[in-house]
Parts: structure tokens; C-alpha cells; sequence
């Protein structure tokens, strides 16, 4: 990790004194994140992609400002926050509507769903298709407000700190809509992996 | 202290992010040896993030990596004067 962020400060340097074509390298790294983040709050390909060459192209041209100590990670991910924000609000204007966000209250039901006659996902059940199929759908379907912080923490696997600094959120807000965010996906998917997956006992003990 | 389901539930994101506190841990722990639902419910929870987190799940649009370079290669070649600093 030490490495990685030494090296990323150099070229990052680099690029700053003139090398600007290392942009491409310094940035490559990152095209998977920026692309969920944004997609995660426009919820469209094409926007997403716009999105994304926007707000890559605004983090080349404010490079000069990024502050070491900063992470580069969360510095990019606010940046297409920001812009996947911008275009969401574009979007709303033009719809002139309004969709009524669940806020950090106590309604709703939070409950995971029990299952009784299976014990673990086997692996081969995780390699199907229509599962991950499911679990893209149920994720689309999360509030935004959850959706926006699972899939900064367990997309992108951004720790809980990284994902209340990029959301501007503090970290306890962020554990309770991560919490409810898997909750929810749990509950949905528990019908799919009840049919989907014969029951069987077997233990596998991963760690995550 | 002996936890009921519910607890669990309720402790169930921050325990797999082992962010519980030691006691807390082994409190569910030693409830999860002896409770199938709770543990089909972390384990089913865990499978979820084992399979969000796969590449392969979330896949980008086929070609995206080649037209953001290329439109980045045309900004840089177009952006003359230094990097802004403010
Ligand atoms: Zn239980």
C-alpha cells in the first residue's frame, strides 16, 4: 500500500511538471471505480459514461490542486460524485418530478429474511448467471441513499472513512445505511437463492 | 449477555465488517453455534458481498476504457498551458 501511494505522489508530480501524458497511467487504475460511482447515481450507461469522461477530464485539469496528504482515491471519487450529482440534478429538472428518498429514520422494515433449509451459497451457485443478474437488479432498485454508500464500501471496497469523506457524510450515517443497504439486498435475494440453490450442508468456512 | 436474533440482525453489517467490539464478537459468536437462521442469514449476507465484489458482476460498457483514453488523449493534446493551481 506504502509503495502504491509513493509511487502514485511521483507520478502524479510528474504530470503536474509537464509529463501529462502519465495522466493515462495515473488514472488507469482507477476506470472501474469512477465508472460504478457515477453509475451509481445516474443509474444509466450513457450518462455514466459521459459522466465519467467529465469528471476524469476535470480531475486532470485541477491535478495542480490536489493536496499529497489527500488520498487520490477519494479526491477522484469525490470528483465523480460531484459530477454525477450535477447530472442527476440536470436530469430531475427536466423530469420536473420529484422522487421521495427514504431519509436515515426508523421506518421501514430492516429485518433480514430468515432461511431455514440452507446453510451457505456453494460456489458453483455464486458462478451462475441469473444470481449475479439478480443481484445487479436488486442493487438498481436500492434507494439511491443506500445504494450510493454500498456501492462505494462493497463495490469499490472503500473502507467506512474513505466512503463518508467522498459522500461527505459522517461515518455513522454511513453504517447505517450500509447496514440497511445489505439487509435489503439480503431479503431480496433470499427467495432467489432458495430456488436457485438446492439445499446442501457444506461448510466452507470462507473468511471475507 | 445472551444475545436474542434480533441483536444479531441488528449487529449483523458491522460484525462481518469486524468492526463489533471483542465482547460483542464472541457474544455472537457463541449465539451463531447454536442458531441455523442466524447463521444462514450471515452467511447468505457474506455470499452477497463475496459476489458484488467479483468483477464479473458489475461489468463496464464494452469499449468504455478505449473512449475515455482517447478523449483524454484529445483534452491533453489541446491542453497547451500548465495544470491549474488553485
Ligand atoms: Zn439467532
Amino acid at each position: 500500500m506504502r509503495n502504491k501511494s509513493t509511487e502514485e505522489t511521483e507520478l502524479i508530480a510528474r504530470i503536474v511538471a509537464g509529463e501529462k501524458e502519465l495522466f493515462h497511467e495515473l488514472i488507469r487504475p482507477y476506470e472501474r471505480m469512477v465508472y460504478l460511482t457515477v453509475f451509481s447515481i445516474v443509474k444509466n450507461e450513457a450518462d455514466a459514461e459521459d459522466g465519467v469522461q467529465e469528471a476524469v477530464i476535470s480531475a486532470y485539469r485541477h491535478l495542480g490542486s490536489f493536496r499529497a496528504e489527500a488520498k487520490f482515491s477519494t479526491w477522484l471519487t469525490t470528483i465523480a460524485i460531484n459530477e454525477g450529482r450535477k447530472r442527476l440534478r440536470k436530469a430531475k429538472d427536466a423530469a420536473e418530478d420529484s422522487i421521495d428518498e427514504p431519509t436515515d429514520g426508523q421506518e421501514g422494515d430492516y429485518t433480514p429474511a430468515p432461511l431455514t433449509d440452507w446453510r451457505e451459497i456453494p460456489l458453483e451457485a455464486l458462478e451462475r448467471k441469473e444470481l449475479r443478474e439478480a443481484l445487479r437488479r436488486a442493487v438498481a432498485g436500492l434507494p439511491d441513499i443506500y445504494r450510493q454508500v454500498f456501492t462505494l464500501r462493497d463495490l469499490e471496497e472503500l473502507n467506512i472513512e474513505e466512503t463518508a469523506e467522498a459522500l461527505g457524510l459522517n461515518p455513522g450515517v454511513v453504517k447505517v445505511r450500509l447496514h440497511r443497504a445489505r439487509i435489503l439486498l439480503q431479503k431480496q435475494l433470499v427467495p432467489f437463492l432458495k430456488t436457485a440453490v438446492p439445499a446442501r450442508r457444506r461448510f466452507f468456512g470462507r473468511a471475507l | 449477555m445472551k444475545l436474542d436474533c434480533k441483536h444479531v440482525w441488528e449487529r449483523i453489517s458491522e460484525y462481518i465488517d469486524g468492526s463489533v467490539d471483542a465482547q460483542l464478537r464472541e457474544d455472537i459468536e457463541r449465539h451463531l453455534e447454536h442458531c441455523e437462521i442466524c447463521s444462514a442469514i450471515l452467511d447468505s449476507t457474506r455470499n452477497i458481498l463475496i459476489l458484488t465484489a467479483d468483477d464479473r458482476t458489475f461489468e463496464l460498457p464494452v469499449g468504455y476504457s478505449e473512449r475515455l483514453h482517447e478523449r483524454l488523449a484529445k483534452e491533453i493534446e489541446s491542453s497547451g498551458k500548465d495544470l491549474k493551481k488553485e
